[in-house]
C-alpha cells in the first residue's frame, strides 16, 4: 500500500530489510528539509521568532509521542538518538543506581545485542546476574517460563516486545503484571514493534520502553525513552552539558532541569525529532491496526510460498511479527543474498546482531526478510520465484 | 583467466574444498579469523617446524568466496617459506588491490582477479590472507 509515496520505490528494487531500516516517505523527507530551509535555528532559544518556532516544533513532536504510545504525561519522553542509546540510558541512569550485587536480571537468549550487552555491563559493574527465560519449542516466551525464571533475587525483566530474528510478539501485559506482583521492573525494547503493532505504554504498564525513529518510517539519528516519571526522576543524568542544568557554580552547586531536559544534553538532533514528528503523523494517517493487518496477510502470504520450496528450512514459521527467518539447504545465507542482490532484492543475511539466538535454534545464521507496509503479494512471488530453482541459485550466488 | 573458469574454479573449491578438516593434535597451533560484517568464522590449524609451513587446515563456517579461497589459498601455501607465504600474500593482496602482481605465484587464486568490484565479497576472498598474515606477524614477533 501507498507505494507512492516512497521516493525510494522509484528504483527497480524489492527492499525486504525493513527489520533494519525503513524507506521513508515524502513527508518525513519534506519536514527535514523544510527545518533546514525555512527555520533552522537552535531550540530552547527563543528570543527570536524562527528559534521560538523550532521549540514549538520540537515540543509538538513530545506530545505526539506521547500520544502515539499513550504516555501519561509528556515528560516522560526522552528523544535520544535511538533505542541503543535508550536501552544504554536506562540501563546506566536508573539501574546502575537502582541494583546491587546478587539482584538478577532477566532477558532471552533472541534478544539483540543492545537489550543484552548494556546488562552484561553492569554484571561486570555491580556484581549483578544475567538469567535466561527459557523459550518453548517455537523460540516464544511463556507466561509459565517467565515465572519459573522468576527468584525472590529477580529485579528486571528486560525483553523486545518482537524480537529481531524469530519476530515473536511478547505478552508484555501478563509479564508485567507478574513483575510487578513481583516488584520487578519491565524494560521493553519495542525497535522491531513501533511501525508494526500498536504500544499503549499505560495498558500493557510497561516502565521503560524504547524505541528507533528508523524503524518507523522515521530519520536515522533519532529515538525515544519513555519511562514512567516518577523514575526518570530518580534517575541519574545520562550526559551532562548544557540544555539540562539549571544553573551551575562550582561542583557541589549543580541544579538539574527537571525531565525531560534532564536527559537531554547538547544540541539535540532537532531535524530527526521533526522528522519523527512526521513520521508519526503518516503512520497515524493509514492506522496502525491497518498497517498491522496488512503486514500480517503479507506475512502469511509469503510463509505459504516459502514452505512449498522443500529445500527451504523456515526458522520461525509462527510469529505475529513481519519477519521471516530461512536458509536455503547447504547454501550459506550470505552467498543466497548476495544471489538475490543481483535481482535487485535487498535481505539481510547473518546473525542480525543477536548473537545468543544460536544457542536455542542451533542457527548460526540466516537469510532474514522483514516486511513493511509498502511490499507486495507480486514482490513476494517475484522473489519467491528466484529462490524457487535451486540450481539457478547454485549458479549465481557467486 | 575466463569468466567461466573463475566460477568452475570457485566452484569446485567450494564443494570440495581441500584441507577442510578440524584437526585435535598438539603439533598444529589453531588461529581464527572472521569478518565483523559478516558470520565467516574460519578455524586455521598451523604446523610450522624450519620456518616451513608443513601444514595448513582450516574449518568453520564460511560464504561460497570465503570457503574457496581458503582452500585455494591453503593449497597454495603449504610447503612455502615463512617470508614466501608472505611474498604469497602480498601478491594477492596487489591483485584485489588492482596493482600489479605475479600470476604464477597466485596460480588458481588469480580467480578472484575481479573480486575487486564487490566490496563485500573483496573481503571473504582475503579472509584467509587476512588469517595468515595476523598469525605470522605475531609468530616472527615471538
Amino acid at each position: 500500500m501507498n507505494r507512492s509515496d516512497f521516493p525510494m520505490l522509484d528504483q527497480d528494487l524489492i527492499y525486504f530489510d525493513n527489520g533494519a531500516t525503513t524507506f521513508k516517505p515524502n513527508t518525513v523527507i519534506s519536514s527535514i528539509n523544510e527545518y533546514y530551509t525555512k527555520y533552522s535555528a537552535n531550540a530552547h532559544r527563543g528570543d527570536y521568532d524562527i528559534s521560538y518556532k523550532v521549540d514549538l516544533k520540537y515540543e509538538d513532536v513530545r506530545d505526539k509521542v506521547k500520544d502515539f504510545i499513550n504516555a501519561k504525561e509528556k515528560e516522560e519522553i526522552i528523544f535520544t538518538s535511538g533505542t541503543t542509546m535508550s536501552l544504554n540510558l536506562v540501563a546506566s541512569a536508573f539501574f546502575e543506581k537502582y541494583l546491587e550485587s546478587g539482584d538478577e536480571v532477566l532477558i532471552t537468549k533472541t534478544e539483540h545485542a543492545s537489550n543484552v550487552l548494556p546488562w552484561f555491563n553492569l554484571a561486570n559493574k555491580l556484581g549483578i546476574k544475567i538469567s535466561y527465560i527459557d523459550l518453548d519449542s517455537d523460540y516464544h516466551v511463556t507466561i509459565d517460563n517467565v515465572k519459573k525464571a522468576i527468584t525472590n533475587k529477580t529485579k528486571v525483566i528486560s525483553l523486545a516486545y518482537i524480537t529481531n530474528v524469530i519476530g515473536d510478539k511478547r505478552p508484555i501485559k501478563e509479564i508485567t503484571k507478574i513483575a510487578h506482583e513481583n516488584n520487578i521492573f519491565v524494560v521493553v525494547d519495542a525497535a522491531q514493534a513501533i511501525a508494526h503493532t500498536k504500544i499503549d505504554v499505560q495498558d500493557l504498564d510497561i516502565d521503560f520502553l524504547a524505541f528507533s525513529a528508523h524503524k518507523m518510517y522515521g530519520p536515522t539519528g533519532v529515538g525515544v525513552l519513555y519511562g514512567k516519571k516518577e523514575l526518570l526522576d530518580e534517575a541519574n543524568p545520562y550526559m551532562l552539558g548544557g540544555g539540562m542544568n539549571e544553573s551551575f557554580d562550582n561542583e557541589n552547586e549543580v541544579l538539574l532541569k527537571s525531565l525531560p531536559y534532564k536527559f537531554e544534553a547538547g544540541t539535540q538532533n532537532i531535524a530527526g525529532v521533526i522528522g519523527l514528528g512526521a513520521a508519526i503523523d503518516y503512520i497515524n494517517n493509514i492506522g496502525i491496526e491497518n498497517i498491522s493487518v496488512y503486514e500480517s496477510k503479507l506475512r502469511d502470504y509469503l510463509i505459504n510460498k516459502l514452505e512449498k520450496i522443500s529445500f527451504i528450512d523456515i526458522i520461525n514459521y509462527e510469529a505475529d511479527g513481519a519477519i521471516v527467518s530461512f536458509n536455503v539447504d547447504k547454501i550459506f545465507s550470505q552467498d543466497v543474498a548476495y544471489y538475490l542482490n543481483k535481482y535487485n532484492v535487498c535481505v539481510r543475511a547473518g546473525n542480525h546482531c543477536a548473537k545468543l539466538v544460536k544457542n536455542v535454534t542451533g542457527v548460526t545464521n540466516s537469510v532474514r526478510i522483514s516486511l513493511a507496509l509498502y511490499n507486495t503479494e507480486e514482490e513476494i512471488d517475484e522473489v519467491v520465484n528466484l529462490l524457487s530453482d535451486y540450481e539457478k541459485i547454485r549458479n549465481e550466488m557467486i | 583467466m575466463d569468466d567461466e573458469v573463475k566460477k568452475e574454479i570457485i566452484l569446485e573449491n567450494y564443494s570440495n574444498p581441500s584441507n577442510y578438516q578440524k584437526i585435535d593434535d598438539g603439533s598444529y597451533e589453531k588461529y581464527n579469523t572472521n569478518n565483523d560484517s559478516c558470520v565467516d568464522n574460519l578455524n586455521f590449524y598451523i604446523k610450522i617446524e624450519d620456518n616451513i609451513i608443513k601444514d595448513l587446515k582450516f574449518e568453520g563456517e564460511a560464504c561460497a568466496i570465503s570457503k574457496a579461497s581458503s582452500s585455494i589459498f591453503t593449497d597454495n601455501v603449504i610447503g612455502k617459506s615463512i617470508n614466501d607465504a608472505i611474498t604469497y600474500i602480498g601478491e594477492f593482496e596487489n591483485m584485489i588491490d588492482q596493482k600489479p602482481y605475479n600470476e604464477d605465484t597466485l596460480k588458481d587464486a588469480c580467480c578472484f582477479c575481479d573480486i575487486y568490484k564487490q566490496n563485500n565479497r573483496r573481503n571473504c576472498a582475503y579472509l584467509p590472507y587476512r588469517g595468515l598474515k595476523k598469525y605470522l606477524e605475531n609468530y616472527i614477533n615471538k
